[in-house]
């Protein structure tokens, strides 16, 4: 536990407020001048394709088996000049899990020690395991693997992302910005009784298709926009998360929230391109929750 | 052995509360070295003659150093290329792409314009008429195509924005099915403000609207 309290602090050290007058401070809710980290100091690598790598193969080959080819994404940071690849894996549907999660793992067990990614849960409710399947950005665990041997698939981590290692991709300024939007409720005042702050069935409503968020980063590094801008811009996960306090009845800071908000890049980068919604592995709707704040903002 | 157990338990606890008491109270007190607080240290790029991570003690300080000497060498993950083509991003890109073209071009010809007396270039209105009049029937359908199609689609699409501004029709289904009608409406609206009429120009004769062209243009001279 003290453990990882100080590498909490750690990491959140930086984000603390600078010295400077409110007038001179920007009003962006992130708060880490990253922009000199940009892509200019380590620049996006396409991988070497599959073409010119290796394939592992399965270890034991059987006569009826099912095989098919996985293209995973591979980087180590022991050898950082190496360029990234795709290292191909082929493995035996027979004898495998019908989930994505179930082949990666089967892949480190019995065939390449080597290959690192992460998860925790198997059952997409802790999203560790989101990676771009195909294309689409997903949880491993809930994604099945596509019965047609003849079709190649192919693994990356999420997009426009600094890579750890292989599947790994460094969510740092992502669980930062989640910090900066006060994820929490907030009250100057007790309720009447001193008790509970009581909510009536209708308000605890609209808090449906919010609050079930796992934070995986899966619509964040599916936005267009969030890849060019992910300095200044919150993305769709941390705005969802946004308006699932300002649409919580029990939050009296709204006006604060909302003032947080209310410049050129901490919201307003978002032009509903609802890669977001379509992506999102839980099936919220991320691009109608900030639609909904760009509402409120206007209207109230 | 449950007492033990139990001092061990409240030890912990201690330790996790107040990490600096560790180092006034004798390990052996706390039951052996694995109760100790572990410091976390910021591993190291590794060198080939090492390939082991040395680890080195770290201020909370010193994390973001680490974290940008960290991300030197990273790489970033592949986005644009492997990301599937979906009516959604496509039709986003495509709406900022026609935005770009119209605006970008009505400011180009616009100071094209303003400066052509002074090169002389010919951009007059009868001039640029005689000249697109020179062109086969095909030809100026696909030019006016190439024009027609983009304002049609960032005007549908437009439509489109304005909808999902109010709130509305912001569901996964709505939004495929939106943007492929906003897709076919463009194409369709486009086509007919490309292409037909084209015969009438042509049975009607052009000399009537080359004529009526000049006459206006001479009027507005005069």
């Amino acid at each position: 536990m003290a453990v990882l309290r100080t590498t909490t602090s750690r990491i959140l050290a930086s984000t603390r407020p600078s010295t400077l007058s409110p007038f001179l401070r920007r009003t962006y809710a992130t708060v880490e001048p990253i922009s000199n980290l940009g892509e200019a100091m380590s620049a996006t690598q396409r991988p070497v394709s599959p073409k010119h790598t290796s394939t592992i193969h399965e270890p034991a080959q059987s006569p009826e088996a099912r095989t098919k080819t996985f293209h995973i994404y591979r980087w180590s940071p022991d050898t950082p000049t190496e360029k990234p690849k795709m290292q191909s894996y082929t493995l035996d549907l027979n004898k495998t899990g019908p989930m994505v999660l179930d082949a990666l793992i089967r892949i480190k067990n019995e065939v390449d020690p080597t290959l690192t990614f992460r998860r925790s849960c198997r059952e997409g409710i802790c999203g560790s395991c989101a990676m771009n399947i195909d294309g689409v950005n997903t949880l491993a665990c809930l994604c099945r693997i596509p019965a047609n041997t003849s079709h190649e698939a192919r693994i990356y981590p999420l997009p426009h992302t600094y890579v750890v290692k292989d599947l790994v991709p460094d969510l740092t300024q992502f669980y930062k910005q989640y910090k900066s939007i006060k994820p929490y409720l907030q009250r100057d005042t007790k309720t009447e009784d001193g008790l509970e702050n009581r909510q009536s069935p209708e308000d605890r409503k609209k808090l449906d298709g919010l609050y079930e968020c796992i934070l995986c980063a899966c619509c964040s590094t599916s936005c267009p926009s969030y890849w060019w801008n992910s300095e200044e811009y919150l993305g769709p996960a941390v705005l969802l998360q946004s308006y699932r306090w300002l649409a919580d009845s029990r939050d009296e800071h709204k006006a604060e929230r909302k003032e947080m908000l209310d410049n050129s890049m901490s919201l307003y980068r978002c032009h509903t391109i609802l890669n977001c919604s379509r992506t999102c592995p839980k099936g919220l709707n991320p691009g109608k929750a900030i639609a909904e704040i760009k509402k409120t903002m206007a209207f109230t | 052995m449950l007492a033990q157990r139990i001092s061990q338990h409240s030890a912990r606890r201690l330790l996790a509360k107040q990490p600096t008491l560790s180092r006034f109270t004798p390990s052996v007190a706390i039951a052996g070295s694995r109760l100790r607080p572990q410091v976390r240290h910021a591993a190291f790029q590794p060198s080939a003659t090492e390939p082991h991570a040395q680890t080195q003690p770290a201020k909370p300080s010193d994390a973001y150093a680490i974290l940008a000497a960290q991300r030197l060498n990273r790489p970033i993950s592949p986005h644009l290329t492997v990301y599937q083509p979906q009516i959604t991003w496509y039709a986003s890109a495509l709406n900022r792409v026609t935005g770009c073209v119209l605006s970008g071009g009505l400011y180009i010809f616009g100071a094209a314009y303003l400066v052509s007396p002074l090169l002389g270039w010919h951009l007059e209105s009868a001039a640029m008429a005689e000249w697109f009049g020179s062109f086969g029937a095909v030809t100026k359908g696909v030019m006016k195509f190439g024009i027609s199609w983009p304002f049609t689609f960032h005007c549908w699409n437009g439509l489109r924005h304005l909808l999902w501004d109010t709130g509305r029709e912001l569901g996964n289904r709505q939004v495929q099915v939106t943007g492929w009608i906003a897709v076919a409406l463009s194409v369709v609206s486009s086509t007919v403000l490309a292409f037909v009429g084209m015969g009438d120009g042509k049975s009607k004769g052009k000399g009537v609207g080359e004529e009526s062209w000049k006459g206006e243009f001479k009027n507005w001279k005069g």
